[in-house]
């Protein structure tokens, strides 16, 4: 990984894909109800078990209550003022080909770089594109198809995969798993579906890009991916949202299955909005990611940089099944003027000799408040379970805060469990040599922060790395000085 | 016309009074040594020079190449051409040598309108001058003075040097910490890039490296004053007779003095 030979631009800019992209829409009235549900199952021509499915997720979030534990603090959302579907309108129900998709869409993913025409994009990326609710276009499927391998939106797996979704669909992340995972289940309303068959290798990142442009819409997607027996897969996810004063709930659920020898790697560089300098705006990023590691000696690795949202409430988190299968975090969170986030993960050890590995690199700017909050739990029979946890905490001025809470408990006494913390400050002697070499403030700022992440930057893939590196300097922008 | 001029500078760190009236001037070419017992202000005045803050000058002049290099700031003053070499270089955890170096040159460049050295031009530059001070290439993917000796980091600076080649550079005791060996090399390396253009300021307690960097001048600071000039000789006299043999007073400080009265 040469990620760091590449330039840090840190250009004077503000949020750059705050623009709002003038697309007709086909949009719910806000509300749920049990009505709002079946009308989005219906729009999307569900299987009877799907909906029953969706209802009865919607029956026990009604008995649920909003999370409180999160260091994070919010106006509490209306769930009636929100709409909970959204689509750009097509000329026909689903496109067969990028010619029939409204030319404003294409443009407004070129716009975030994400070209969708095949020939312009890298050939090593394939691309889920989901706009508002519905997913707007998938490329490569056809290359990919060749191989046994599916890759397409959520609706469309339901369509033509009817059995795997059924199989797998709340498998790791059950109905009844939290609030916005019991929200997600009733009203979600695409998302990607990735299926790896048996002793594939996928050849290219697979990616899905997330992007709300609907005013008081809520995005509920729902990502699956299912690695069979020696397959592997590297996935990304990408998001932006438009500048907007009110807030953007945003509650998806990812879940990852990993059978024998099976690795999935999953990517995110989190970019919505998060909200202007005095914290009005901005998007609510309550997520529920979970993989399991099935599988003896299956692996997922998640990595996450989180520069965007108003407020990020995110655990991904592994579920070590499989006799010797490994679990991986690592995460760069940024929280700038007034963001926060909490965020951190989940290891639980059910396995013998299972081993995981957290790296989380926590910035804090401005009025920022990052919270790591991370759990290791080695279940009595995971016999010879392993767990390293690095928690790093910069801060750069006097009005933000770190804080990092971890949760042990180990079952038994054959396994170990390391965890490291450390908070630091960005030091004046680092910024004074930094500038006597003749760098900007911004630019010292930008390299130091990318120092401090570097272990984390190293696991993302190669475009990510790059792409994520300019995010890091534009989040800390007027950080310093 | 002078490349560094410096009139009469008074500087207070934390209230405290650390220079107390410096003149010094050093022509284009020249080379000077700047000698004086711990706690004299050396450094002080190397970090003045660069624009550090907390260093606050309650009076005096100084000018570079004939503006007043105290209205500029940290990074505009590097990039017309100062450098301090650190007596205590900065560690950068997570930076690569190179990148760090290669962005702050590209930094340099545009400040001065020139255009951007690529990944390739800027190894090839890099790579010739390690060699010429006998470094390993894996200085370059290290994180910046990380883990690197007292003696590697104070070479990495002079690499830094060589790399950014400066008008003016301020080499706070480079050669402390270097052996034998690696004190030839760095004095090479200095000696390498003395010209017709460029002026230098060693600060130094030995005057062994003067056996192979010859100065033009030679001053001694004590108590935040320069208290001797004199030609390349004054080194070899001070390094005989001691600053007592000279008449300087060299207890460190003022609250030094009076503690052991
Ligand atoms: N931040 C500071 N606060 C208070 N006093 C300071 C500070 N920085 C420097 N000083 C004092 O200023 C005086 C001069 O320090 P300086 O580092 O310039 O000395 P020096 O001549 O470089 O000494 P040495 O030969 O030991 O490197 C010392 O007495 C030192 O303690
Ligand atoms: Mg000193």
């Amino acid at each position: 990984m040469v990620a760091d030979s590449q330039t840090i631009s840190a250009v004077n800019q503000e949020y750059k894909y705050g623009f709002v992209s003038d697309i007709e829409s086909e949009t719910a009235p806000p509300g749920l109800s049990e009505h709002i549900i079946r009308f989005i199952s219906a729009k999307k021509n569900e299987p009877q078990w799907l909906l029953d499915w969706r209802l009865k997720a919607y029956r026990h979030w009604l008995t649920m209550v909003e999370p409180t534990w999160a260091a994070v603090h919010y106006e509490p959302v209306d769930y009636q003022a929100i709409s909970y579907y959204s689509a750009p309108k097509q000329k026909k129900e689903a496109p067969k080909s990028l010619d029939e998709i409204d030319p404003e869409l294409l443009r407004t993913y070129e716009k975030l770089g994400i070209p969708l025409r095949e020939q312009e994009r890298l050939s090593g990326i394939a691309v889920d594109a989901v706009f508002d609710s519905v997913s707007v276009a998938t490329t490569f499927k056809g290359k990919l198809a060749e191989m046994g391998i599916v890759f397409c939106s959520f609706s469309e797996a339901v369509q033509h995969h009817p059995d795997l979704v059924r199989k797998y669909l709340g498998s790791v992340v059950p109905h009844t798993d939290n609030f916005f995972a019991a929200l997600n289940s009733a009203v979600f309303s695409d998302g990607s579906f990735c299926y790896i068959p048996k002793g594939v290798r996928c050849p290219m990142e697979l990616s899905t890009y997330f992007r709300i442009n609907t005013a008081n819409t809520g995005q509920f997607e729902r990502t699956l991916i299912v690695a069979e027996a020696g397959s592997y897969v590297s996935y990304l996810e990408g998001c932006t949202a438009p500048m907007r004063d009110e807030n953007q709930l945003h509650a998806a659920v990812v879940e990852l299955i990993a059978l024998d020898d099976a690795e999935i790697k999953y990517s995110t560089v989190q970019n919505w909005y998060p909200g202007d300098k005095d914290g009005k705006g901005g998007i609510y990023n309550f997520v529920t990611k979970r993989g399991a590691c099935r599988g003896a000696r299956s692996k997922i690795s998640w990595t996450q940089v989180e520069t965007g949202s108003a407020i990020t409430w995110k655990y991904p988190s592994c579920l070590l099944q499989g006799e010797n299968s490994v679990g991986e975090f690592y995460s760069v969170a940024i929280t700038n003027n007034r963001q926060q986030a909490d965020t951190g993960t989940k290891m639980i050890h059910i396995g013998k000799n299972t081993r995981s590995t957290i790296i989380s690199k926590g910035i804090s700017a401005g009025f920022g408040q990052n919270t790591y909050r991370g759990m290791v739990k080695v279940l009595p029979a995971a016999h010879g379970a392993r767990n390293y946890t690095q928690c790093d905490s910069l801060l750069i001025g006097d009005h933000c805060g770190a804080h990092t809470v971890p949760y042990i408990e180990v079952g038994n006494v054959t396994s170990k469990v390391e965890h490291e913390a450390s908070t630091s400050k960005i030091g004046e002697d680092q910024l004074f040599y930094c500038a006597q070499r003749g760098l900007s403030m911004e630019d010292s700022v930008s390299l130091i922060v990318n120092g401090f992440c570097k272990q984390v930057l190293k696991e993302l893939p190669m475009e990510f790395a790059v792409e994520a590196q300019k995010l890091l300097g534009l989040s800390l922008e007027g950080s310093v000085g | 016309m002078r490349m560094l001029e410096i009139r009469n500078l008074h500087v207070s760190v934390g209230g405290k009074e650390i220079l107390r009236g410096i003149n010094l001037e050093v022509a284009r070419g020249e080379v000077h040594a700047i000698m004086g017992p711990n706690g004299s202000g050396k450094s002080t005045l190397g970090y003045v020079l660069a624009g550090r803050t907390g260093y606050e000058v309650t009076q005096g002049e100084v000018y570079f190449d004939g503006e007043n290099l105290l209205e500029m700031s940290v990074e505009e003053r590097a990039c017309r051409g100062v450098f301090l070499a650190f007596q205590y270089p900065v560690e950068i955890p997570g930076v690569g040598n190179m990148y760090f170096l290669k962005a702050a040159l590209n930094a340099q460049r545009k400040f001065r309108g020139e255009p951007e050295v690529d990944a390739m031009q800027f190894l090839k530059l890099v790579k010739k001058q390690l060699k010429a001070l006998k470094m390993d290439e894996v200085f370059l993917q290290r994180a910046v003075n990380v883990g690197f000796s007292g003696g590697e980091k104070k070479r990495n600076e002079i690499l830094h040097m060589s790399v950014l080649q400066p008008k003016l550079a301020l080499l706070d005791e480079t050669d402390s910490g270097l052996d034998i060996d690696a004190l030839q090399i760095v004095s090479e390396g200095v000696n390498a890039l003395r010209s017709e253009d460029r002026a230098m300021v060693l600060v130094t307690h030995y005057q062994r490296l003067l056996n192979y960097i010859t100065p033009d001048k030679v001053h001694v600071l004590a108590k935040g004053r320069i208290v001797h000039e004199g030609g390349k000789d004054l080194a070899l006299e001070l390094e005989k007779s001691g600053y007592a043999g000279l008449g300087i007073d060299d207890t460190e400080t003022d609250r030094g003095a009076s503690h052991a009265r």
